[in-house]
């Protein structure tokens, strides 16, 4: 087996306050390879400051701390804002919940994109340009011509999501991170948007973080998923083996959601323990 | 005891609707102590009404109207702290006097321009339509012209003294608070909880009364003290052109300008209301910018 | 038999900037008393405005709404208001921010002019699982699962025989969601209520209720049950889409 695209031991974040530290994030360590990583959890559960953690993001006066972070071979630990730089975007990338608030709302789609191409790789314009469009087709937006010369607010949520995923992925990062990527979305588009996904993690060997707190969509999608509660990973477990899950947790939220296939007369509640968070 | 108390206040499950209430209420208070701009807004205010209620202890027996053509513009001295104006009289005492007058006018603009302004911003916001159209147009032509200039008007046609001053400063500075009445209307209006009254069966009036206004109003007082420094500068400046108080009530715009023709030579007759014109105009922005970010529905949630 | 709601023919326009949008485009059903009767669809296919337009809050154009068999005209009376109930999607939206749960229960009491107000607002406190202690806290100081109780409380305090549900636990958590799901559940047998829910997801559709219109692009698609709906019943090929996009990804797409 290949050395993982990423490892993380003991990463933790916390935010001092005035009644004293919050910890968002508990000692999280998991390694990632050339595959699909699910992380699910409820609100609260740190599964949200672990992407950003990852990128980076956590702002001050947050606290990251961690026994061990490498990407690719390069200790993430102690990078300094311009090593992020270099990074985030050409090696690293994020999707949004919502592509409205991380698209530019006054600049063209295209612009942006070839921008995002300018600023990472050493190619001329024309040919991020070339690249741009290309990346268009590959999220499946039927007229890419017309899309690259339009604003965010003339595509739909499903299709300013499409032109989000292009953004981030025209510079080909090796690690995506993908946080509720398809909940603004339809039940119709998400799997659209999802195929894309999948194609790009296959087609380009990415690793992938997705983040969502729907169970449902996670298992489907995914290779291997973290359950998370309360900033500590409760479980790992693959995809295929999660309705033989252990963590009472895992199985609490299996048993709550709804489904159309399985009727229950009542859903399962969930108890918290807080032997959890020991 | 004072522990116990602020547990009280401080309760997650208050057990009255009275103890939520001031519990709320002290929270707000926390979190102004805890803004040192604001706190120093809230000290200078706080000082200013104990000197307009307590001037007649702190005056050093010396009245404020009491003229000693002997003694004109005395330099500040033992015996007359502030020195004296161009009668004699004692700048000191008319300075404390003095904030009554600011005080009143103040107290007597908010009463009527925030129930104005309120008023005619929920309405035409809730209401829309022609209402809406006629009363913000009105509004338009009062925001028109100049706030001094319409003021300077009004007190000119109304004739000299406090009374018509208030009158023609609270005439020139309601139609702000009508456009942020209005502007918070419509956003409240469209919003869940405003429709789940409707749904409920509430009347039109109580809907604007009892749901509206009060969230109205948090923006509109914080306008309100952010205005108070204009209030003040404009009553000063009514009064320095005779349109004020008129003689002999102290008043600080006035006393800055009967000192404009000594200014060179005895500077502290200008100076002393001066000051204190700016002093009490800094800590109701201080107050305001604070009471903003108490309110501020973004730093709560 | 007249049922319990009635619509016949329901269109509602919006309009704006000189453009109108027609959102609902003639819908007509018909729900039972005591029935639950679920609303499925994306988002723009008009399924909020039904419901909306049911409970007057947004005008319609050429309908008949009946409630028992009477009919109800566009400007609601207060007894109207009564009949129907309503609880929106967003807690964090739906009850007014300086108001505590006491203020915002006592609201519809004083509104319809009921005696005995703390007794009733501590029973419809309790109804929904809020302890005493909930009752004076403002919406800020309770949770998102907690507030939709304090909305759904104030929904049922007036007794109505019908309540109508906007997506209602689409903002919350999954095992909040149970919570609410069951809590609505039990409210319905306790007391007979007719229930029309609107939800994205079909599987809380399913879950609550026994008939299901799918409604795509302002018109109802068909109308099934939860058990066609399981067993793949649908006749209609948007019907079949929705439900094998609800059952998660699925890599190839399905052959249609």
């Amino acid at each position: 087996m290949t050395a993982p695209l990423l490892s993380v031991e003991n990463l933790s974040v916390s935010y001092p306050g005035r009644s004293g530290v919050t910890k968002a994030l508990r000692e999280a360590s998991f390694t990632l390879g050339h595959e699909r990583l699910g992380v699910v959890g409820e609100s609260g559960s740190g599964k949200s400051t672990m992407g950003r953690a990852l990128l980076g993001l956590i702002p001050k006066p947050g606290v990251v701390t961690a026994s061990r972070m490498d990407f690719d071979g390069q200790s993430l630990l102690g990078a300094s804002d311009a090593d992020w730089q270099k990074l985030r975007g050409r090696r690293l990338s994020m999707i949004m919940q919502d592509p409205k608030y991380s698209l530019n709302p006054v600049r063209r789609i295209g612009d942006q994109i070839v921008e995002t191409c300018l600023l990472h790789l050493d190619i001329s314009r024309r040919e991020a340009e070339r690249r741009a469009l290309d990346m268009l087709e590959a999220v499946k937006i039927r007229q890419p011509d017309a899309v690259f010369q339009q604003y965010p607010h003339q595509l739909s949520g499903g299709m300013g999501q499409r032109a989000m995923i292009a953004m981030m992925l025209v510079a080909e990062p090796d690690l995506l991170i993908a946080d509720e990527p398809t909940s603004a979305l339809d039940v119709t588009v998400q799997n659209e948007v999802l195929r894309i996904l999948d194609d790009l993690v296959r087609n380009r060997g990415m690793g992938l973080i997705f983040i969502s707190h729907n169970l449902n969509i996670v298992s489907s999608f995914c290779d291997r998923v973290l359950i998370m509660y309360g900033g500590r990973i409760l479980e790992q477990i693959s995809a295929r083996d999660l309705g033989a899950a252990r963590h009472p947790y895992t199985r609490a939220l299996l048993a709550a959601a709804p489904s159309l296939d399985a009727p229950r007369a009542t859903l399962a509640t969930v108890t918290r323990d807080p032997a959890w968070l020991e | 005891m004072t522990q116990s108390l602020s547990h009280w206040l401080l309760d997650e499950a208050p057990g009255s609707r009275r103890q939520a209430v001031l519990g709320s209420l002290y929270r707000g208070l926390l979190a102004i102590l805890s803004n040192p701009p604001g706190l120093a807004g809230l000290v200078i205010v706080t000082v200013l009404v104990l000197i307009a209620i307590f001037a007649p202890l702190l005056d050093r027996g010396i009245s404020p109207i009491a003229q000693d053509l002997g003694n004109r513009l005395a330099q500040p001295s033992a015996a007359h702290w502030f020195g004296t104006d161009e009668l004699g009289r004692d700048i000191y005492s008319r300075t404390l006097y003095g904030s009554r007058v600011t005080l009143t006018i103040v107290a007597l603009v908010s009463v009527l321009v925030a129930p104005i302004g309120l008023a005619v911003g929920t309405l035409a916001g809730y209401l829309g339509g022609w209402v809406d159209i006629v009363l913000m147009r009105i509004t338009d032509v009062f925001l028109a012209f100049p706030r001094l200039v319409l003021a300077l008007a009004f007190a000119a046609a109304l004739g000299p003294g406090i009374e018509n001053a208030v009158i023609a400063i609270s005439l020139t500075a309601w139609p702000p608070y009508a456009r942020i009445a209005r502007a918070e209307t419509i956003t409240i209006a469209r919003s869940d909880f405003i429709q789940a009254v409707v749904l409920q069966g509430a009347s039109t009036w109580r809907i604007l009364l009892r749901h509206i206004v009060p969230l109205c109003l948090s923006s509109v007082i914080v306008r309100l003290t952010l205005d108070m420094a204009g209030i003040i500068l404009t009553a000063a400046g009514l009064g320095f052109l005779g349109l004020g108080a008129q003689p002999p009530t102290a008043e600080w715009g006035a006393m800055v300008s009967a000192g404009r023709d000594v200014i060179l030579d005895q500077w502290w007759v200008s100076t002393i209301p001066g000051v204190a014109i700016f002093l009490v105009s800094l800590g109701f922005n201080l107050l305001g910018d604070g009471l903003r970010d108490v309110f501020d529905p973004k730093e709560t949630s | 038999m007249a049922g319990m709601i009635d619509v016949q023919d329901l269109r509602v326009s919006f309009h704006a900037d000189g453009r109108s949008v027609h959102a609902v485009r003639g819908v007509s059903f018909s729900v039972a008393e005591g029935e639950s009767f679920g609303i499925v669809g994306e988002s723009g296919s008009g399924k909020s405005t039904v419901l909306k337009a049911i409970a007057g809050l947004v005008a319609s154009e050429s309908s008949t709404l009946a409630v028992h068999g009477r009919p109800i005209a566009q400007r609601r009376t207060k007894a109207d208001r009564r009949q129907l109930q309503f609880v929106f999607q967003d807690p964090y939206a739906s009850l007014h921010p300086r108001q505590t749960a006491d203020q915002i229960l006592r609201e519809p009491l004083i509104i319809h002019g009921l005696d005995r107000h703390d007794a009733r607002i501590a029973a419809a406190l309790d109804e929904v699982g809020l302890k005493p202690e909930h009752r004076f806290r403002y919406p800020h100081q309770l949770s998102g699962g907690q507030r939709q109780r304090v909305a759904i409380a104030r929904a049922l305090i007036l007794r109505p025989p019908i309540l109508l549900l906007d997506e209602p636990t689409s903002a919350l958590d999954v095992s909040v969601q149970a919570e609410i799901l069951n809590l609505i559940a039990r409210l319905k047998q306790a007391n007979r209520l007719t229930i029309i829910l609107v939800s994205h997801d079909l599987g809380v559709v399913a879950h609550l209720c026994n008939r299901i219109a799918i409604m795509q692009a302002g018109k109802l698609v068909e109308v099934l049950t939860a058990e066609e709906l399981r067993n793949g019943g649908a006749r209609e090929a948007y019907t079949r889409e929705l439900v094998e996009a609800s059952r998660g990804f699925t890599r190839a797409v399905a052959a249609l």
